[in-house]
Parts: C-alpha cells; sequence; structure tokens
C-alpha cells in the first residue's frame, strides 16, 4: 500500500467533515469509521507471532532436550542462536529475501530465529535448576529416564519455559512489524505506511491505532502466558501463602 | 498384580566380595565388601566421609554398578534384574530426602504404587494408611505440597514414600542427617518403633557414629579406601573394637555409650527398706538390715510411691515420721536406658536414685555403684536399641 | 521520500547531474549476492538514474550518522538509567519498577515508538536519538538494578561498619560489583539501539537504512549490500562490548573462553524475578 492509498482511503472515508483528517490531528470518529482495516492486518500479526514462537518452541525445545543429555551441545547452540539474535530483524528479513523469496514463510523463518536464543536458554535454565535431590530420589525410585523427564524435570521447568515463552512472544510481536520487509504484511505496514501528502509525518490516528494494537497484541499474549504459567504451577502459589 | 497384594516378606541381603572401583581414582571407592544381613534387621553402614558407605549402598539398587563382585538379595543377583524394576521393590529414602516439589504429598507418597499400576482407590487407601503409620494426619496433609510442610514433617513423608509399595528392603542414606538435634532423637525412636513393626531389611547409611550405635542390630564401620573395619553389634563394637581405627572411630567415650544400649530394667537393682509413717524403728531397723543400703530407709507411702529418704537423724526417732526426710528424687523409671538415669543421678548429685515402675510404685534402687557393675556386662549379653524398642 | 534526499542530490551535484559520469551503471551480469557486494565496495549508477550511489565512501558516511545517533542515544540512555538503577539498588526498593520498565520495554515495538514520535513530536536527530535512547534505557536499568542487588550483604554491611558513607558504599563497592552485569546490560541496550537505527531514515536520519529504505533509489542490491553491513556493524559492536564486558569482570568470575558464555543473560533479571 502506498502513502498515497492510504491518504486517499483517509480521505474518502472522512465523513467528520471537521477537518479533523486534514489537519492530520488525532481523529476518534475516523478512527470508528476505519477500524474494519485494522483487522487482516492484525490476523496477519497475530498469525506471524504464534505461528514463529510456535515454530521456534518446538526446535528450542528439542535441541534443549538433545543438551539435556549431551551437554557439549549447549554452548555450539548458544553461539549460533546468540548470533542469529544479534542480527538487526530488518537485515535479516532482506538476507532471507534472495534464499527464500519475498512473503510470509521468509518473515517466518527470520522470527523463528529470534526466539532460538530466548527460549533454548530459558529451558535448559529450566531443567538445570531442577533440584537435584528430586531426580535422584526419582532414580532411585525406580523412574526410567522418560518417567523422570516428563513427570518431574518438565513439570519444575514450567515456570522459566513458560517465562521463556513469555519474554520470546513480546518480542516476537514487536519485531514482526518489521515482517512487511520480507512481504510479510503485519500491522507494520500500517505504522510504516509511508509518510506522503502528510507533511513528511505519518497520520497520528493511524500510528495510535497500529501502534496500540500491536503494544495490546503482545500484552494479551504476555497475559495467556502469565495465566498459562499460574495454572501450571499451582504448587508454587500453595508454598507461598 | 496379585504378588504386590500380599506383604513382602523381609529377605537377607548379601554383599559378595563387592568391589568399585572408579577410573582414575588411585584407590578403590569400595573394596572386596563382604556382608551379610539377616532378614529384617538393621544394617548401617558408617564411616567417615569417602570411606565408600554410600557408594556401597547405592551398588544395592544399581544407581551405581559394581566393578566385581555380587549382591544377593533373597539369594538371587541383583545383576539380572533391569534397573528400574529393582529399584521400585527397594525403598529408597535420602538425607535430602527429594520430595518432588511440584506434587502433593498424596502424590509423593503414592510414586512407586502408580509406576507398578495399583488400582487408584487402592492407592489412595495406601497413601493414607502410611501417612498414619508415620504420624501424619492424611486428611490434614495429603493434598498439601512439600514446601507448606516443616523439615520433619517431610521427612516422615519421605519414609511413607519409601514404604509405599511395601519393598522387603529399604536404603536409607542418612534419612535423619538434615534434622535438629532434638527431633532427630524422637525421629530415630519413632523409625526404631516402626521397624519393631514391619521388620523390614534395611541400609542405613551415616557418618554419625552414636546414630549408628542406636539405630543398628549390626554396625559395619568403614574407612578409607573402601575397606571394611569391623561388622558387629553395636555392643560388640563398643566393647571390643577390631582395631585402633574402629577404637577412635567409636571414640573415648565408648564406655558411656554403651549405657544407651541397656535399660535400667535390665539391671540388678538394689533392695531398700521400704516404711510407711508410724512403722515402730525396730521393724524399720531390721528392713535395713536385710537391705543393701545401710543407714538408709525410703519413706513410701500407701502405694508405695517414693516421698523421701530417711537418714540417721530421723532414724534415731521413736517411730518413723516425715518430718525431715530429704527428696526422693531423683526417680529412675524402669524403662530409662542407662545413660538417661546415670545423667538424672549426676544433676541430682545422688549416689541412689529410686527406681519406679509404671504406675510410680518403688522396685528397686539404682546406684552408681550398679550402672558401673553394668559396664562390665558382656557384650553379647547387651541388646541393640531395636530390640529395646520391640521388646 | 523526506529521508536519504539529501545524500542523493550532493552526490548528484558532484557527478555533474550526468547520467553515467563519475561512476559505472549498475551491472546486471552478477548474482543477487555479487551484485550486493559489489554495490559495498564500488559506486554504481542509481535505479532511477542521474545519481551515484554505493561504494564505500557513501555507506561510510552513513556509517558515521548511523553511530553518531546510536552512541548518543546509548550516552543518553547511560545518564538517566544508571543513576536510578544504583539508587533503586541500593535502597533495595523498586523491584516492580525494575522489573517493570524490561517487561513494558519488550511489548512496545521500536517501529511503534518511531512511528509515534515521527507522528506526534517531530522528526530529526534528536527525537529519534530520544526514542531509540528510550529503547537502551530498560536493560541498562534493569541490569544495574541486579547487578546492585547481586553485592554481597555482608560487604555491604562490613563497609558501613568500617564508616563508609552511603555514596561511597554505591561508588567503591556496589558498583564495581556490579560492573559485569551493568556492563552486559550496555551490550544489549547497544546491539538493540545499533539495530534500530537501520529505521532513523524514516524520522529523516540518515543510517545504514536508507538504502534499505529506498529501493527505489538503491535497488534491491542496496538493500541488501545495505543489511549485509548493518548486520557486520551489529555483530563487531556485540563483539566489541563482548570485550569490554569481560575486560570489567573480575578474573575468577569470566567464563572460559573455549565454551562460549550465555550471553544476554534475559536482562539478568533471574527467572524469577522475570516470573512475578
Amino acid at each position: 500500500m502506498t502513502g498515497a492509498d492510504v491518504l486517499a482511503a483517509i480521505e474518502i472515508r472522512d465523513r467528520t467533515g471537521t477537518g479533523c483528517v486534514a489537519e492530520n490531528g488525532f481523529c476518534p470518529d475516523w478512527i470508528a469509521d476505519n477500524i474494519d482495516k485494522y483487522w487482516s492486518p492484525l490476523l496477519e500479526h497475530v498469525f506471524l507471532s504464534v505461528t514463529s514462537v510456535a515454530i521456534g518452541f518446538a526446535i528450542a525445545f528439542t535441541l534443549a532436550l538433545l543438551a539435556h543429555r549431551f551437554r557439549w551441545i549447549t554452548g555450539p547452540t548458544i553461539a549460533v542462536t546468540g548470533a542469529l539474535y544479534t542480527v538487526p530483524s530488518v537485515a535479516a528479513f532482506l538476507l532471507l529475501l534472495p534464499i527464500t523469496g519475498r512473503g510470509n514463510g521468509t518473515a517466518i523463518v527470520a522470527l523463528v530465529a529470534y526466539t532460538l536464543l530466548i527460549l533454548f536458554r530459558n529451558i535448559t535454565t529450566g531443567l538445570r535448576n531442577v533440584p537435584e535431590e528430586a531426580v535422584s530420589a526419582a532414580r532411585g525410585m525406580g523412574l526410567t529416564d522418560g518417567q523422570i523427564l516428563r513427570q518431574i524435570e518438565l513439570p519444575l521447568a514450567m515456570p522459566e519455559i513458560l517465562a521463556g515463552l513469555r519474554i520470546a512472544f513480546t518480542t516476537t510481536v514487536g519485531l514482526a512489524t518489521l515482517a512487511f520487509f520480507a512481504g510479510g504484511g503485519g500491522l507494520g505496514e500500517q505504522l510504516y505506511s509511508e509518510r506522503a501528502g502528510t507533511g513528511g509525518l505519518n497520520f497520528k490516528s493511524n500510528v495510535v491505532v497500529a501502534g496500540g494494537l500491536t503494544v495490546l497484541l503482545a500484552s494479551f499474549g504476555d497475559l495467556i502466558f502469565l495465566t498459562i504459567q499460574r495454572l501450571a504451577t499451582p504448587w508454587r502459589r500453595a508454598v507461598a501463602s | 498384580m496379585p504378588e504386590a497384594r500380599t506383604p513382602h516378606p523381609a529377605v537377607d541381603l548379601d554383599f559378595r566380595a563387592v568391589t568399585k572401583q572408579y577410573p582414575g581414582a588411585d584407590q578403590p571407592a569400595v573394596e572386596e565388601l563382604t556382608l551379610h544381613v539377616p532378614a529384617g534387621e538393621i544394617c548401617v553402614l558408617v564411616g567417615p566421609s569417602g570411606c565408600g558407605k554410600t557408594t556401597a549402598m547405592r551398588m544395592v539398587n544399581r544407581l551405581i554398578e559394581p566393578t566385581s563382585g555380587d549382591i544377593l538379595l533373597g539369594g538371587s543377583s541383583v545383576k539380572d534384574r533391569k534397573p528400574a524394576e529393582l529399584r521400585r521393590e527397594i525403598g529408597y529414602a535420602i538425607q535430602q530426602i527429594g520430595l518432588f516439589p511440584h506434587k502433593t504429598i498424596a502424590e509423593n507418597v503414592a510414586t512407586v504404587p502408580q509406576l507398578l499400576g495399583w488400582p487408584k482407590d487402592r492407592v489412595r487407601a495406601r497413601v493414607d494408611e502410611l501417612l498414619e503409620l508415620v504420624s501424619l494426619p492424611p486428611a490434614e496433609v495429603r493434598d498439601r505440597y512439600p514446601g507448606q510442610l516443616s523439615g520433619g514433617q517431610r521427612q516422615r513423608v519421605g519414609v511413607a514414600r519409601a514404604l509405599a509399595a511395601d519393598p522387603p528392603v529399604l536404603l536409607m542414606d542418612e534419612p535423619l542427617g538434615a534434622i535438629y538435634a532434638i527431633n532427630r532423637e524422637r525421629l530415630q525412636n519413632e523409625f526404631l518403633r516402626l521397624q519393631a513393626e514391619l521388620r523390614k531389611t534395611i541400609v542405613f547409611v551415616t557418618h554419625d557414629i552414636d546414630e549408628a550405635i542406636k539405630m543398628g542390630d549390626r554396625v559395619a564401620v568403614m574407612k578409607r579406601g573402601g575397606k571394611l573395619a569391623q561388622y558387629a553389634s553395636p555392643a560388640e563394637l563398643l566393647m571390643s573394637p577390631a582395631d585402633e581405627f574402629v577404637e577412635q572411630f567409636v571414640g573415648a567415650d565408648r564406655a558411656l555409650k554403651r549405657l544407651a544400649l541397656q535399660r535400667v530394667r535390665d539391671l540388678d537393682l538394689w533392695r531398700v527398706a521400704l516404711v510407711r509413717e508410724g512403722d515402730p524403728m525396730a521393724e524399720v531397723r531390721a528392713k535395713i538390715a536385710d537391705s543393701d543400703i545401710e543407714n538408709l530407709a525410703l519413706l513410701v507411702d500407701d502405694q508405695n510411691r517414693p516421698l523421701g529418704w530417711l537418714g540417721e537423724r530421723e532414724l534415731a526417732a521413736e517411730r518413723v515420721s516425715g518430718v525431715g526426710c530429704s527428696p526422693p528424687e531423683p526417680t529412675v523409671d524402669t524403662n530409662d536406658v542407662l545413660r538417661d538415669a546415670l545423667g538424672r543421678l549426676l544433676s541430682e548429685e545422688s549416689l541412689y536414685g529410686p527406681v519406679i515402675d509404671g504406675r510410680g510404685a518403688v522396685v528397686g534402687v539404682l546406684s552408681m555403684d550398679a550402672i558401673a557393675h553394668a559396664l562390665q556386662t558382656p557384650a553379647e549379653d547387651v541388646p541393640s536399641s531395636a530390640d529395646l524398642l520391640a521388646g | 521520500m523526506a529521508a536519504g534526499g539529501g545524500v542523493v542530490s550532493a552526490i548528484v551535484a558532484q557527478a555533474g547531474g550526468t547520467p553515467g559520469l563519475g561512476c559505472k551503471p549498475a551491472p546486471d551480469d552478477l548474482g543477487t549476492f555479487r551484485d550486493a557486494v559489489d554495490f559495498i565496495f564500488s559506486q554504481r549508477e542509481s535505479v532511477s538514474g542521474g545519481a551515484c550511489i554505493g561504494g564505500f565512501e557513501e555507506l561510510g558516511d552513513l556509517a558515521v550518522s548511523h553511530m553518531s545517533v546510536s552512541i548518543v542515544a546509548l550516552l543518553g540512555a547511560l545518564v538517566i538509567a544508571l543513576p536510578i538503577g544504583l539508587a533503586l539498588g541500593h535502597i533495595g526498593r523498586g523491584e516492580f519498577l525494575a522489573v517493570s520498565v524490561s517487561n513494558v520495554g519488550r511489548a512496545v515495538p521500536a517501529l511503534a515508538l518511531l512511528a509515534f514520535f515521527v507522528a506526534f513530536v517531530g522528526l530529526g536527530f534528536v527525537n529519534i536519538a530520544i526514542v531509540l535512547g528510550l529503547l537502551a534505557i530498560p536493560p541498562i536499568l534493569t541490569n544495574t538494578y541486579v547487578g546492585v542487588r547481586q553485592a554481597d550483604p555482608d560487604t555491604v554491611a562490613a563497609a558501613r561498619g568500617v564508616g563508609l558513607t552511603e555514596g561511597q558504599i554505591v561508588r567503591k563497592i556496589e558498583l564495581p560489583l556490579a560492573l559485569p552485569i551493568i556492563f552486559a546490560g550496555i551490550r544489549l541496550s547497544a546491539v538493540a539501539v545499533v539495530a534500530t537505527a537501520t529505521i532513523a531514515p524514516l524520522g529523516n536520519v540518515q543510517s545504514l537504512g536508507n538504502p534499505i529504505l529506498e529501493p527505489q533509489n538503491y535497488g534491491g542490491a542496496g538493500q541488501l549490500g545495505a543489511a549485509i553491513v548493518v548486520a557486520l556493524i551489529t555483530l563487531a559492536t556485540d563483539a566489541a562490548l563482548g570485550g569490554v564486558q569481560r575486560a570489567v569482570t573480575p578474573r575468577p568470575l569470566r567464563a572460559p573462553l573455549w565454551r562460549p558464555r550465555i550471553r544476554r543473560t534475559p536482562l539478568a533479571v533471574p527467572p524469577r524475578t522475570e516470573i512475578s
């Protein structure tokens, strides 16, 4: 969508007649009229974030389980995911373009790469922080390695794992605002929407809605993971009270 | 699984020339250990840190694999069993307890029964039974998390969990090591009482020789390099240490330690003249002549409960009167161990103490001399603490 | 097209406004990545024609501008976050604030913050430096707070006992002990700032983001070439500050070089705090 398109859309839909849009003010009426146009970018944004975190979690979880058994995997994994994490996202989107082409796929590949370090580190930290005596007691009572992992280690690592998911999700929502560089759509396109015809400035009402929606999305995701965290760790609340 | 329904009878446990040599270590962790633990007895492995006692214990449930030698449970080698299955039949309690913080007390205790696939209502019944056995009110603690219990309560849950599937053998690695001294003694007594009822074969690891003497039917003293220094009953260990290491490890106060293994009722108590108010003095003199204590008579009430000592001065009167007699403290219970009785005599600075039975009636007098005499009892006549509690 | 216009027209003037003069036409026989590398090392005619773009010289200028706004932003953030973090950490209050700042910081996307400033506050160096500085504050503040809190309370009590003033305790005891964690936070912030300065041209500030945001002039090669340079500069920043962080870490606490350290402990907030 070019700047001219945006402006055209803005002017056509301006039924308020107050001149608010022309003066580039903050226009609640305009927002009410145009709220529909944010629906599909928002859905795209949700899709990008959720898919990326889900795929990133699957990869990081597998790596973390491997690193749990084979300690030497930890170092190289942190080094590689750390380097991925450092590359600026805009650069990452563009570097991937020649390889994966424009579109959702490229955006998701880059976003997944960003989640890996956070998730891997939190999952391994969680597994490492499981009290040693609980594991040795479990082994002494005849739980197999698989049973120890499923019944003891993973449930006890839950708080850290979910903390990792919280950080990964909010970070991904933020980075996904840049996904449009790779043709991934999302709310970033609205924020970017150039500055033509508005005196070099973005249309204020637009910034407030699009920006507000990303913040809301990040906070909402954070809240969901926080709720899961509370529900999944009843023993912590019980002990605290 | 019907075999789990009937209580498992305890089995013999045999170490046969078991050696554990870690690669790169200059001496073995355990060397040629041979031990026989009869079914239903507590064998305490004791020694300084690094003596291989924990290693030896952990080879029983194959948390550690021996380099050579074999361990037999009820006559069959543990090597022939799958480790996980073997461990489910062996109770396991460790110093750090290792309760699962994310599971309720009931879930913790039910761990092994659930692994064995017991039906739900049977597991629930068993959990309640065990919690009661370790003196925890099931309704109150069942649904709590370990973090909500005190250290002592957690320790009991640990024991209950180890007993859950009624294993014939129990391994306990310093299970009371993290408990404060005051509570430890109570838990020790409770545990011995429990064992008197359950009669499991138990391997108990500790670094504390006092605990070893108190808890063990037999005590295996180990020294650095995983060598067995002596394997004997507590009394024998105290009476005749096998070598200088054991003698030193047992401590210079080993004679005193033996006092914890004998009870007042096992001694030949001194006879004393029991008199009541108003008795004629001639009668009293005759009683004194017939007793083991000269010049003293014990004033008692009509139920033979002690009221006070009568000395030379009071005995000079014509008839016995309670006026001026010295208090009968300390009194000693027939069930007290000699160490506690001696402590009471010393703290009251008294040479004699009336011994009373459960109803408070005097049955004799304990004296310093009687205690000194007891120290010469041959070891085979001295019981273990477990026997004391069972009897 | 407001951003970048200055550079393009300057080059046009230099080249005399005649297409084809002063620089070669864009090569069309190279693969995508080689084309991008060629863009980094030598000038070429712009996509729309009439100007010379790319090459070491232009990218160098853009990099200088990129780093200028980044450094100003980072220094500003340090001036604000460090004293607050030290003070909160010293008095042991404001854990909620320190943690919330990092949580909120994560939830607000850089692009949203930038767009908000551009729309409501205005364009230009100062505004963009403020945006980047706001992004840099949370990691520094949180890590400073956590670093100071981690100073051994016994050491602090002993220092108070021998008569150090509160100010001296902060400067001589807590700050040196917290330095490694503080630098971990600075490193995090610096990487975030340098990465985000890529979109500074949206606020009319030159940066290596110009070729990325103006494909109509710079073409795909310019976009990709600049992306490569931005990536390298960020990795270099990370490595350089990693070196500093290592240098300020007392020797016994250093991780061995051959085992890659856990970088960026999540804002060095221990997971338990992060949760609440």
